[in-house]
């Protein structure tokens, strides 16, 4: 087992896919040569050929829907957006095409593709490159929507959305790409999808969220049982569709929740995780489900993206107070 | 025209042309030398009995949207030879992608009549359809099954498989990023993919004058990188002989092609629509001189290929075959409810089941 950050690990994912199965093709702007700006696709190109690891034109929309139409025809495209910021023109496909290919067709088409972009703020990039727009991926119903939090569920999450039969978005946090580091076997095992993970076990509060924002969330709850709160931390993974008995179970556990996430607070996916809470453990709880999140403002440029974001601060606060609710 | 206005001692670095392809004239006349299939009198006829029965299943479709029997329609009306002509040139394991105008190439495709009136009549099952079973449903988005052509057009090269991609779309389609975004990835990579642009003239109401300030829509090929070419969308024959060399050039070299086939939507746009609030009768009437069905027949007739006897059979036969699709369609009940999260995945995942559960239950209730 050898240590890897979470961008080695999708490498490692991508090259392992392609490795054992000639279907799998890695479609991009800059993916090829340059092996990918933020190098997730690096050394590809040269190990697998320039067929199977294609440079794309600049152009969103064609690489989304290029991969339907792969798809449709049994390759396994995974194609890459290079910031999420950029993934708007993929919309269309991804509502009208890939997520209802299969059902529109009743099964006789299906797609199997990949759509892999780099997810939220905190990297001092230029406008456009910081956004986490996760919920409005996660509304459009057919479409599986996974963000993995460590290198190791970044490889094992990627193996399972290349192998998974059906269309799967697979955010990645950008903030974490080369600051978390860790053991990453490569053998090939893919972890499950729609599975939430339970990083750490606790009885007075759930702290739930996915992606970058688990590293603050790690960090308030360690801050928390400092002072007697042993948070449950669970690391939601698969947004689409989520994980529902693994959260209400918790919260029935806890009776306390709070739910972080890096997006703006509004239709955030939390809401969501909040109203399901709200709906089916309503008597668990002891207090009102919180919600730690962006601000509903445009993810501010570098100078003041820390704030935009949640802090480990802003997490222990809204912890305490759920926690003294009575 | 200032905008026109260029500097003549610069050097020319490129020049390009667009062709045009016709055969036979409104008459049914011919105007040159008929392409080599043209000399199979039984293929033209089949040709012709395609476009009669989409003629006619259209007037029933209108008819049984106009009855409350059918979902929003679209007719083929007057552009019956492009997706009939197409289609003909077509081998089976090509990959056909519509747009929702194309029932002409569907039928030919070998798609049932009632699976087309199940899809506009509000069900899923008509996509899943009895023609090729890799071929695209219906796109409602227009253009938006471009870049999907392309697509398979690529998994085609990649395997190295002897097929082709064949992508259908209107004039309001050649406006959108998409299909220029996908014929210039054709072109980088030499895909077996031809693009076909039934101009019918009409966006809903946007005139082609609106939609583009090109001569023709053909030379937007040229901007790709390869060749597009402009037929006569309401001569069957020049549409098929088009799509024939297109399809081989695609299949043996490997070389997308663009085909322009310019015809006039004389029907609305759906049964939605009312073509009247924004063209002149005047206008349609003149357009109906030129329609592919009379052309054909008055060129079968001359030949001696077609009789009135022939007319009159071939009524009567599509008469009942649409009567007996109509019927089969009205006699085929409604999914169940909850069969609407069939097949959204490949297996459910487990937190929708409940869902699914609560409409059965609502259903049985």
């Amino acid at each position: 087992m050898a240590e890897a950050t979470l961008v080695e690990a999708i490498n490692l994912a991508l090259a392992r896919a392609m490795q054992d199965d000639p279907d799998v093709v890695v479609l991009g702007e800059d993916v090829g040569v340059n092996g990918g700006v933020f190098r997730a696709t690096a050394g590809l190109q040269k190990r697998f050929g320039a067929e199977r690891v294609l440079d794309t034109p600049l152009a969103e929309l064609l690489i989304s829907g290029l991969c339907v139409g792969m798809a449709a025809q049994g390759l396994k495209p995974v194609g890459e957006i290079q910031f999420m910021g950029f993934i708007y023109p993929c919309l269309d496909q991804l509502v009208n095409h890939a997520s209802r290919l299969r059902n529109r067709t009743q099964g006789r088409l299906t797609c199997p593709m990949v759509l892999r972009t780099p997810h939220g703020a905190g990297i001092r990039a230029p406008e456009h490159h910081s956004e986490s727009t996760e919920a409005m991926l996660a509304h459009i119903p057919g479409l599986r929507v996974v963000m993995p939090s460590s290198p190791e569920r970044a490889y094992g999450l990627l193996l399972a959305a290349i192998r998974d039969p059906d269309p799967v978005v697979f955010l990645e946090p950008t903030r974490l790409y080369r600051a978390a580091k860790g053991e990453v076997e490569d053998n090939g095992e893919a972890l499950p999808l729609d599975v939430a993970f339970v990083l750490r076990e606790g009885r007075d509060l759930t702290l739930i969220s996915w992606g970058a924002m688990l590293k603050e969330t790690m960090a308030a709850a360690d801050a928390l049982s400092t002072e007697g709160i042993a948070a449950e931390v669970i690391d939601l993974a698969t947004l689409k569709p989520y994980d529902e008995d693994t959260v209400l179970g918790s919260v029935a556990k806890t009776g306390r929740c709070v739910i972080v996430h890096e997006a703006a607070r509004t239709g955030g996916f939390g809401a969501e995780i909040a109203a399901t809470i709200a709906e089916r453990r309503l008597s668990s709880l002891l207090a009102p489900v919180t919600r730690v999140t962006g601000y509903d403002t445009i993810v501010p440029m570098a100078r003041l993206e820390q704030y935009y974001m949640p802090s480990v601060e802003r997490i222990v606060t809204a912890a305490r107070k759920v926690c003294q609710f009575s | 025209m200032a905008s026109r206005r260029v500097n003549q001692d610069l050097p020319v670095i490129a020049r390009f042309e667009v062709r045009r392809r016709n055969y036979l004239a409104p008459d049914g006349s011919i105007q040159r030398p008929l392409p080599a299939f043209a000399s199979d009198a039984k293929l033209l006829v089949t040709l012709y009995r395609s476009m009669v029965l989409l003629r006619l299943f259209d007037r029933k479709a209108v008819a049984l949207q106009r009855t409350g029997r059918l979902g929003t329609y679209a007719v083929s009306l007057g552009q019956e030879a492009v997706s009939v002509g197409i289609a003909s040139a077509m081998r089976e394991e090509d990959v056909l992608l519509p747009s929702y105008r194309d029932n002409g190439a569907l039928l030919w495709r070998g798609v049932k009549l009632e699976e087309i009136l199940l899809f506009w009549g509000g069900d899923e099952r008509g996509n899943q359809f009895s023609g090729p079973v890799h071929d695209f449903p219906f796109c409602v988005p227009v253009g938006s099954q471009a870049p999907h052509a392309a697509g398979v057009a690529y998994a085609l090269k990649l395997r190295k498989q002897s097929r082709v991609a064949v992508c259908l779309f209107g004039d309001g389609a050649t406006s959108k990023g998409d299909v220029y975004e996908a014929m210039n990835f054709a072109g980088v990579h030499k895909l077996p993919v031809v693009f076909v642009v039934t101009n019918n003239q009409w966006a809903i109401s946007v005139p082609l004058r609106l939609q583009t300030a090109c001569e023709t829509l053909a030379q937007k090929a040229i901007a790709a990188g390869f060749t597009g070419e402009q037929v006569d969308g309401n001569d069957v024959v020049a549409v098929r002989a088009a799509a024939e060399e297109a399809i081989a050039a695609a299949r043996d070299a490997n070389s997308p092609r663009f085909i322009e086939a310019v015809t006039y939507r004389l029907g609305d746009h759906t049964t939605s629509d009312d073509a009247a609030r924004y063209r002149s009768a005047e206008e349609v009437q003149a357009r109906w001189k030129e329609e592919p069905i009379a052309r054909l027949r008055a060129y079968l007739v001359a030949q001696k290929i077609w009789s009135k006897g022939d007319e009159e059979q071939l009524a009567a036969e599509c008469h009942e075959r649409v009567e007996a699709a109509a019927g089969r369609y009205l006699a085929t009940a409604p999914r169940r409810p909850e069969t609407m999260f069939d097949h959204l995945y490949a297996d459910l995942p487990k937190v929708y089941a409940a869902q699914r559960r609560e409409l059965a239950g609502d259903h049985d209730g």
